[in-house]
């Protein structure tokens, strides 16, 4: 009953679901969840990031913010076919809320609170910085973990170009508060006190005659206003990033790297490996995802397939010949030949795909100990129904 | 779609954009262009597809016609700074960069500019006949940020009050919405997310860009493997009586075989659902590329990629 996966899920506090974009990410982390609240009971909360419709409404959390809510235990029930033994949560991440809730608690009060919300460049960052989804994400993670309402919290990553920009997110949001370009970028506004005053040294004059040649003076004025607002909550900032930073190297904190048998995704999943190794981070399971079934490698079943299309003549007029095979559906020898021709032409197809994927998993480098497999469903993952299949084989296999 | 001077293709992630642009940049050369293929994500990943080593900013041959660059904000900039500023940036341009890339970041448009901007500088010297293309593809960003991309010139416009960077929106922009030479396309493949994407996406750039769109690609589509009639035999083949006389002489494999089509069939169903969902939603024209198993990314697939983008393409 018991596997690796769950001896892992018991062991810690938090998985974080990564890998490359398409993979599986929200779907297996959701599948975790509840594998996790299913089998080995306490209150289980999976932190989801931009889940497909269908799935989010199968949580309950389909539009909604920032709000936890349970699944009831009966749909886990009809789902899984017994009584979960805990509870199962799930979340979605609201970014722009997220930022906002934490620039109210940063800021020293209400009035720079408010400016630095109303500022058009911070509507524009919190969209569009490209590392604040990242931030944001680990940022509610800490917040939920401390707040010691969860005996296992799955997050499941943002899409980002590079899988690993997540894992840097915390380091850089504090330079990004705290470097000396910060300061240089506000200078001109802070000398003198008198906005717009350029006592500038000779250092970075340069840099503003460009600057403002090139961006005009208003924007620029704008940016260093916002910047000015955002440095009184540096302190807090940087605090709360190197919190976050420390509670993704505990030790009740482990990494899942998802991915397909496909070369990018396989890719990106490797040198995740190698980043997680490179930080000290906790590899603790590696998920293979829409992986073909076995039989497509399986000689004989090759074998079978090759024999129909090659007998396809015989075996379609012996099919149509003999009434008790089928009947009326089978009574066209030539369809039934042309459809065996089919099956084995389809099948040589997916045994090439099949056959590459074995080939990438065989060179697969480092692992960690778990590596678990999960077959490529007939259709989407769409409800509870399909969580529960694909815990299913989390949860069997290593 | 040839006839432009601009051709962007854009999509979720890993659903096939590179490709496309490699194969439309192939289809152009049949076609007797010459191409300039610009890879905007960084991946370095596209000229792998031509067959190429990666290349660097400055625009390298990596077929016959095409060049292909990988943009980079940062030379961008210095090139910007030194045709249009007279600003001479000499030797690494570290801090400035560095604190311009913090300044970007911030600033609506202002990284974009400098990738967008290049593009068009590019376009336009392709119109005037001063380069050596006569179309720029761009392997453009992905649907969460390509608005933001082909965006920045009026970003740019609403947010600097004067400088060379608002004087310069102008004929960006009007390059960008002039559909005899701009062209958006949008790659997907029939699946639930990136037909979703693909839909908020074609809905984004008409109410928030003046940009031209072309076409939807829907790449890798499944064969259909059978006519209603053919799959009633097929099905009549799975039940025991037929599955277990078949096996007896094709072998032991036999139900897997029959399980594997059956595999086939509902992957193609399922993906059916979502194309349904794509047609009712976007008015705009679909050609199919099919799923090729024998892939392994590289020239050979591209140019029968880009055979089907033909056909589709009517050429
Ligand atoms: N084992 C599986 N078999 C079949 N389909 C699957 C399987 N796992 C996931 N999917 C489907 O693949 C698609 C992508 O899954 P999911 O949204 O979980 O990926 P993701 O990595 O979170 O994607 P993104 O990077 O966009 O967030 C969904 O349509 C999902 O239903
Ligand atoms: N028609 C197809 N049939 C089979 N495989 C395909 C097809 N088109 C693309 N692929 C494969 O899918 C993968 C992703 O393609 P590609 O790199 O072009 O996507 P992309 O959208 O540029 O990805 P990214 O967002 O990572 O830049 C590649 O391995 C490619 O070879
Ligand atoms: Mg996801
Ligand atoms: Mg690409």
């Amino acid at each position: 009953m018991s596997s690796d996966l769950d001896q892992l899920l018991a062991a810690k506090e938090i998985v974080v679901c990564c890998g490359s974009g398409g993979v599986g990410k929200t779907s297996v982390a959701a599948a975790i969840g509840l594998g996790a609240a299913a089998r080995l009971g306490g209150r289980v909360l999976v932190l989801t990031v931009d889940p497909a419709r269908r799935l989010a409404t199968a949580l309950g959390v389909g539009g909604l913010g920032n709000i936890e809510r349970q699944v009831p235990p009966e749909v886990i029930q009809a789902a899984t076919g017994a009584a979960p033994r805990g509870e199962l949560w799930a979340a979605m991440l609201d970014t722009k809320q997220s930022w906002d809730q934490l620039v109210l608690r940063h800021a020293p009060d209400e009035i720079a609170a408010f400016r630095i919300l109303e500022n058009r460049l911070y509507t524009n960052l919190t969209a569009r910085f490209v590392q604040s989804h990242d931030y944001i994400a680990m940022e509610r993670l800490y917040e939920l973990h401390s707040s010691g309402q969860w005996d296992l919290i799955v997050i499941d990553t943002p899409p980002s170009a590079h899988a690993i920009d997540f894992l840097d997110a915390p380091a850089r949001m504090a330079d990004f508060f705290g470097g000396r370009l910060l300061r240089l970028l506000t200078l001109p506004y802070r000398v003198g006190g008198t906005r717009g005053s350029r006592m500038l040294n000779a250092a970075s004059k340069p840099f503003y005659s460009i600057a403002d040649r090139l961006l005009g003076s208003r924007l620029l004025e704008e940016i260093a206003e916002f910047f000015l607002n955002f440095q009184a909550m540096y302190d807090g900032f940087v605090e709360r990033a190197q919190a976050v930073e420390r509670l993704l190297h505990d030790r009740r904190t482990t990494f899942a790297v998802i991915t397909t048998l496909e070369a990018a995704p396989l890719n990106e999943a490797e040198s995740f490996i190698a980043a997680l190794v490179d930080r000290k981070l906790h590899l603790g399971a590696l998920v293979l995802n829409k992986v073909l079934p076995a039989y497509f490698v399986a000689p004989d079943v090759i074998n079978a397939a090759a024999h129909l299309s090659d007998d396809a003549d015989a075996m379609g007029a012996g099919l149509a010949a003999d009434a008790s095979l089928g009947g009326a559906p089978l009574a066209d020898a030539a369809r039934n030949a042309r459809v065996l021709r089919t099956v084995s032409e389809s099948f040589h197809n997916f045994a090439l795909v099949a056959a590459r994927e074995a080939e990438l998993r065989a060179e697969l480098g480092r692992v960690p100990d778990v590596v678990a497999t999960v077959p490529s469903a007939e259709s989407d993952i769409g409800d509870v129904q399909g969580l529960a299949w694909i815990a299913g084989h989390l949860l069997s296999t290593r | 779609m040839l006839d432009r001077r601009l051709l962007c293709f854009t999509g979720k992630g890993g659903v096939g954009k590179s490709t496309m642009a490699a194969a439309a940049a192939l289809l152009a050369v049949q076609h007797g262009k010459r191409v300039l293929v610009v890879e905007v994500d960084a991946k370095g990943a596209l000229p792998a597809l031509l067959g190429h080593a990666p290349v660097g900013y400055r625009p390298e041959t990596v077929a016959p016609g095409v060049r292909a660059m990988a943009m980079d904000t940062e030379q961008s900039l210095r090139e910007y700074l030194r045709l249009n500023l007279r600003v001479p940036v000499v030797g690494r341009i570290g801090p400035l960069a560095r604190a311009f890339d913090f300044v970007a970041t911030a600033a609506p448009g202002v990284k974009e500019i400098l990738t967008i901007g290049k593009i068009l500088w590019e376009v336009r010297a392709a119109i005037d006949g001063t380069a050596d293309h006569d179309l720029v593809i761009v392997d453009a960003a992905a649907t969460g940020h390509v608005v933001s991309q082909l965006g920045a010139p009026q970003s740019i416009r609403e947010l600097a009050d004067v400088g060379p960077l608002r004087s310069q929106t102008e004929w960006m922009i009007e390059l960008l919405s002039d559909p005899a030479i701009t062209e958006l396309n949008v790659v997907t493949t029939p699946e639930e997310m990136p037909v979703a994407e693909t839909i908020e996406l074609v809905a984004r750039v008409r109410s928030e860009l003046s940009v031209p769109l072309g076409s939807v690609i829907v790449n890798r589509v499944l064969p259909e493997l059978f006519t209603r009639a053919d799959e009633a035999a097929f099905e009549a083949m799975r039940a025991p009586a037929a599955s277990e006389w078949i096996a007896a002489r094709a072998g032991a494999g036999t139900a897997e075989v029959l399980d594997g089509a059956r595999l086939a069939v509902e992957l193609r169903r399922a993906r059916a659902e979502h194309l349904d969902a794509l047609r009712a939603a976007v008015d705009l024209p679909l050609l199919y590329v099919p799923y090729q198993f024998t892939a392994t990314p590289g020239l050979r697939m591209t140019t029968v990629i880009a055979e089907a983008l033909g056909e589709e393409l009517g050429l």
